[in-house]
């Protein structure tokens, strides 16, 4: 270790409070991060515990359905905004895009601490909705409903949301300025890492559809409040004009939640397989592509809602469209094992549990998009379990794979690996437990957003309840081996997984200023060296 | 459960059908996807001595490859189901059209004949079912998974479902969208009955006491809210020497096209009817000065439903 000044670790750079709400270093600003979502995901995964508990019995356990509404609005708010869509981005794309990049710091580093700011205001409010008594309108918010029937925090919650998409709006347009103008010499569009163009995708979407989720909540706010008619048919409005608006902004957001993913993916089976990604290209434009076509897609919500005809048509076609690119991705991830030289670290177990779950998601949206099985499908427990498996057992997967991938970079610490693997495992069985059944369930008609249930569907409930144990469990097994491993963990080198791609090249934690030098990029992304190749010529 | 499995109706086993096609090739991707990695994680795990040979220079190949074979699954399945949603959502045309409204947190029918009940639907089998659906307050939806259908049920509007069952029983419906707390209470049955027995149990009054011709109340409704005053009676319609005003006639007006002082043509159907009612300035009829009252927040969804079935009764041949 030096001493020089100019290689104080990140981590080392300031011990005082302040040294770390007022820095505008993207590393520090990445913990800032990772601390807030961290207890949002908790929170939000206790309210869906207590869900699954109220669902033991076809009576309700909670004894109150109003109780069991807040429950289930506050952790799909909580989990959409205050975890899913910031998650990846916030954290590992704070921390990692200046380090892949070759830069010292993202474009904007004094935006990046407002978007910090922003994002803790609107998790403050969200959490006075909460604690003040909850929404109990579900986190799609349907009008009239919302707007004049509800008795919930209404206004608060959206305020809070408001607020969060400002957070993700500065977020996008800081990664966007950041990859056009702050790339290492040499380092071309296609010498980037996937991972970076991932991000790029996910921030034009933050950019472009954010604005419109404003928009819509504060149209909903003003009818809230003052009564003008916009979404309530009884004072002059649409009722399906919110649900148009909503969309338009919550459709693409899977993507803002499921991209950053891929690129998590992108970057952790190459390096496991010891080879580079197959068809780097389509990958890529694979990402593009979705980022586009997930604009287009946002009737494939409303099939049964009473739009036209023709729109129910073409957006069905389209929603099959947006499909092709991510099974473009599946199938380069599995091209990339093969001939490989595979490891089954941690993270390589958590991104082949990504593909799996990532896949029946994928699959099970096949159903959802042709519409006379939509039809049948919709607002059933089907629906929750594909975007489940999407969500969660895709994008929870890819961030837990990201996670114990940069751990040792972000750190500077090792975890044990062996608890790594039992995670990994023990949250993609479990994840299979709770929400397989719930295929099933939604089959048979039981319908979604039920404190009650008629008796017939009481075992698959059981079934599903008793796997929501075992992925609590699986997931605090990394909450508790992560948080040992900062304290007695071993010390990380710089690349402990031989892994390629700039982060790799400074040291573990990276210094405050990444590099002491500015890299030269020469090389494209991934290029692993055959073990055989060497011996074999 | 009971009556779910085969389907009650021919298009839900038409569902079905598409459903296990969906669910073939999702397991034969699966199979796919799995044995992939599996075999791969196997072969070439890092300890395996296996020779991996030269690596393919032609991966341009594969992705063709397989976007095409994606792509044409794909569009099958968008085209099949594609072509079962069209025929849902075209009723025949000679369905018994019955009435719904929801409410926090309730399903009220009305039958032709007035008969009312409540979170239950009593239909004939080999008939098709036209449900004439609207919503006195939120949005509810008209679900009954053992005909593997549903629709929104939204306020201001209505909305239609149909449906044609091929055997008796009771079939357990939902309402399929979050409607406030409530929302979980908010179920019923459709009891499916033989034509003779349904017919039994529409002249038992079973349903409610007393009950009246939808038409028929809407007559009486016609009259108390003043609307023969301008339109005259049985709708023939008011000139100023007549009724002293212009109106126009209202007999022989459903299905038939009528030009708007905007100058677009509209059906006169049930929504239409409903909107001249409610928001007659929305919807100013050509050649008529725009003087009619709304009579929004004056008369329930189900009194405007009985005034539309007494407009719809209305034949041309009673104009004088």
């Amino acid at each position: 270790m030096t001493h020089s000044a100019a290689q104080v670790s990140y981590l080392e750079d300031g011990h005082t409070l302040r040294s770390w709400l007022l820095t505008t270093d993207h590393k520090r600003i990445a913990i800032l991060y990772f601390v807030a979502i961290t207890f949002f995901f908790f929170a939000g995964g206790f309210a869906a515990f207590l869900m699954r508990y109220n669902l033991l019995s076809p009576h309700g356990l909670l004894g109150s359905a109003e109780t069991y509404n807040r429950l289930f609005s506050m952790h799909g708010i909580l989990m959409v905004w205050f975890f899913l869509v910031p998650a990846v981005p916030v954290t590992l794309g704070n921390f990692l895009i200046p380090l892949m990049l070759g830069a010292r710091d993202l474009a904007f580093p004094r935006l990046n601490l407002l978007s910090w700011y922003l994002f803790m205001a609107a998790g403050f409010v969200a959490l006075y909705a909460v604690v003040a008594g909850g929404v109990d309108t579900g986190w799609t918010f349907y009008t009239p409903l919302t707007s004049l029937y509800s008795k919930g925090h209404v206004v608060a919650a959206i305020v809070a949301i408001f607020i969060a998409g400002f957070s993700s709006i500065a977020t996008g347009l800081n990664f966007i300025v950041s990859i056009h103008k702050l790339r290492a010499p040499g380092m071309t569009w296609y010498k980037m890492p996937v991972f970076l163009w991932s991000l790029y995708a996910t921030s034009v979407i933050l950019v472009l559809a954010t604005p419109v989720l404003a928009m819509t909540l504060l149209l909903l706010a003003f009818e809230r409040i003052f009564g003008i008619g916009v979404f309530d048919p009884a004072i002059g409005g649409d009722p399906l004009l919110f649900q148009h608006l909503f969309w338009f902004y919550s459709h693409p957001a899977v993507y803002v939640m499921i991209l950053p993913g891929f690129g998590v993916i992108s970057e952790i089976v190459p390096a496991f397989s010891r080879k580079e990604l197959f068809g780097y290209k389509f990958v890529v434009w694979a990402s593009i592509a979705i980022a586009v076509i997930g604009f287009l897609v946002w009737g494939h919500h409303m099939f049964v809602a009473g739009t036209s005809l023709f729109s129910a048509i073409v957006f069905s076609l389209l929603s099959y469209m947006v499909a092709v690119p991510s099974a473009i991705k599946v199938f380069n991830w599995i091209g990339t094992m093969h001939k490989g030289y595979i490891h089954f670290d941690s993270p390589m177990l958590y991104a082949i549990g990504f593909i799996g779950l990532f896949t029946t998601g994928g699959l099970t949206g096949l159903f959802v998009a042709a519409l006379a099985a939509d039809v049948h499908l919709t607002q059933t427990y089907f629906v929750v379990a594909h975007f489940h498996y999407v969500m969660v057992g895709g994008m929870v997967s890819a961030y837990f794979a990201g996670l114990h991938f940069w751990w040792p970079k972000i750190t500077g610490r090792l975890y044990p690996e062996m608890w790594g693997r039992a995670g990994a495992i023990t949250i993609f069985v479990g994840f299979n437990l709770t929400f397989f059944p719930q295929f099933v369930l939604g089959y048979l008609g039981m319908p979604r957003r039920y404190f009650a249930y008629p008796q017939q569907f009481e075992a698959l409930n059981l079934l599903s309840s008793a796997g929501a144990l075992v992925l609590a469990l699986g997931y605090l097994l990394p909450l508790g081996y992560l948080t040992w491993s900062l304290l007695y963990g071993e010390r990380a080198s710089a690349n402990p997984w031989g892994a390629t791609g700039l982060e790799w090249t400074t040291p573990s934690p990276p210094p405050t200023e990444n590099f002491a030098v500015t890299p030269i990029v020469t090389q494209a992304p991934y290029q692993y060296e055959q073990p055989e190749a060497a011996s074999h010529e | 459960m009971n009556g779910y499995w085969p389907s009650a109706t021919l298009e839900g086993r038409e569902v079905d059908l598409l459903l296990l096609a969906l669910l073939l090739v999702s397991c034969a991707v699966l199979a796919l996807v799995f044995g992939l990695i599996l075999l791969y994680m196997v072969r070439y795990r890092a300890g395996s001595g296996v020779h991996r040979g030269a690596r393919s220079d032609q991966a341009w190949r594969f992705e063709i490859g397989w976007t095409a074979a994606t792509l044409a699954v794909f569009f099958g399945l968008f085209i099949w189901g594609g072509d079962l949603y069209v025929r849902l959502f075209q009723p025949p045309a000679d369905a018994l059209q019955i009435y719904v409204v929801g409410k926090q947190w309730m399903w009220k029918v009305e039958h032709q004949g007035g008969q009312r009940e409540i979170n239950a639907l009593h239909v004939p089998i080999n008939r098709p079912i036209q449900l004439v659906m609207t919503s006195e307050d939120v949005i509810h939806d008209f679900s009954v998974p053992a005909f593997r259908i549903k629709h929104d049920v939204l306020p201001g509007r209505y909305e239609t479902l149909w449906f044609q069952i091929d055997r008796t029983g009771a079939f357990e419906l939902f309402c399929t969208q979050l409607c406030g707390v409530g929302h979980y209470t908010m179920t019923g049955e459709v009891v499916a009955m033989s034509q003779p027995d349904f017919e039994k149990w529409l002249a038992s009054g079973a349903a409610s006491e007393g009950h009246e011709d939808m038409a028929a109340a809407g007559k009486e409704l016609f009259t108390a809210h003043g609307c023969s005053g301008c339109h005259g009676e049985g709708g023939v319609g008011g000139s100023p020497e007549t009724t002293g005003v212009q109106a126009p006639a209202l007999a022989g007006l459903y299905g038939h096209s009528v030009k708007l002082q905007t100058g677009a043509t509209v059906t006169a159907d049930d929504k239409f009817i409903r909107d001249c009612i409610l928001t007659p300035d929305k919807t100013p009829v050509a050649g008529y000065p725009q003087i009619m009252p709304s009579f929004s927040g004056q008369i329930s969804e189900e009194k405007v439903l009985r005034l539309i079935a007494y407009i719809k009764s209305l034949k041309s041949g009673s104009r004088t």
